[in-house]
């Protein structure tokens, strides 16, 4: 499975854009990711563990958090997740 | 102090897409690539603004729209350098909100101001900062490139490129 970097993650990810990774589902392939590159680790998840609320997740063009076994789906080579922090802001109330 | 490099013709996009949206609040994103200093902007992609509820205060860009944008820009060998909205009716700096929710670390916010439906100010501030909870804004300097420069420096280095590969193969 092919993971797409985005921007701010890059410098955690040896300046790449996107990183292979042998995974069977979404969850492995995220290990996978975490494991070669420790760093993003803190970038990706809340100290429990959890995927941070700001963090999107697209499978293909899937959004992670609406599909119905979401981190356990299974993923092929061919499938690509894409990491996007959420972008939003607005003036004060 | 960073520095947002970018043409005229982008700079005057950016505004006058904040103005059509006017009194809401426009946004889109910058592709380019990194430069010494800063990011050269190469494209200014205008995206919808998803918070229809709240359009004249917020803004917020679907992150499907964002997954197409950034792969575009991969495509074209370009990155997301930042992003730009606008802010009608008020100061073009960044609030308590635009910090909260940014999470770029390392790209560019543009913010312009619409006073009246009038482009007025346009800031840009770098999202700096290791991580989600040191995160900070620091002004950026915006260099407008006058085109006609542009070009000519372009067809310079191609020349330059030319006389090179010339000498090499004499």
């Amino acid at each position: 499975m092919t993971i797409f970097i985005p921007t701010p993650l890059r410098p955690y990810a040896e300046g790449r854009d996107s990183i292979e990774v042998p995974a069977s589902t979404i969850a492995e392939a995220l290990d996978a990711l975490t494991n070669s590159h420790p760093e993003l680790r803190r970038h990706l998840f809340t100290a429990e563990g959890k995927v941070r609320a700001f963090v999107n997740l697209y499978f293909n063009d899937e959004d992670v958090r609406y599909l119905p076994e979401k981190e356990r789906t299974a993923a092929s080579a061919t499938d690509t997740l894409s990491i996007i922090p959420s972008i939003a802001g607005g003036l004060p109330d | 102090m960073s520095t947002l490099f970018l043409s005229r013709t982008l700079y005057e996009a950016i505004r006058a897409h904040g103005e059509e949206t006017y009194p809401h609040e426009c946004c889109g994103a910058l592709l380019g690539q990194p430069v010494a200093g800063g990011w050269r902007v190469i494209e200014a992609v205008r995206a919808g603004n998803t918070r229809t509820d709240s359009a004249h205060n917020r803004y917020q860009i679907a992150p499907l729209e964002l997954v197409h944008i950034e792969r575009n820009a991969r495509q074209q060998g370009s990155e997301i350098a930042g992003f730009y909205h606008s802010h009608p009716d008020h100061p073009a700096q960044w609030s308590t909100t635009d910090l909260a929710e940014a999470h770029w670390l390392g790209c560019a916010y543009v913010i312009t101001a619409v006073a009246k439906g009038r482009a007025a100010d346009t800031n840009s501030f770098l999202l700096t900062g290791q991580s989600e909870e040191e995160k900070r804004f620091e002004p950026q300097t915006i260099a407008i490139e006058d085109e006609t420069l542009m070009q000519a420096s372009d067809v310079l280095e191609t020349e330059q490129d030319e006389i090179h590969t010339r000498h090499r193969t004499q």
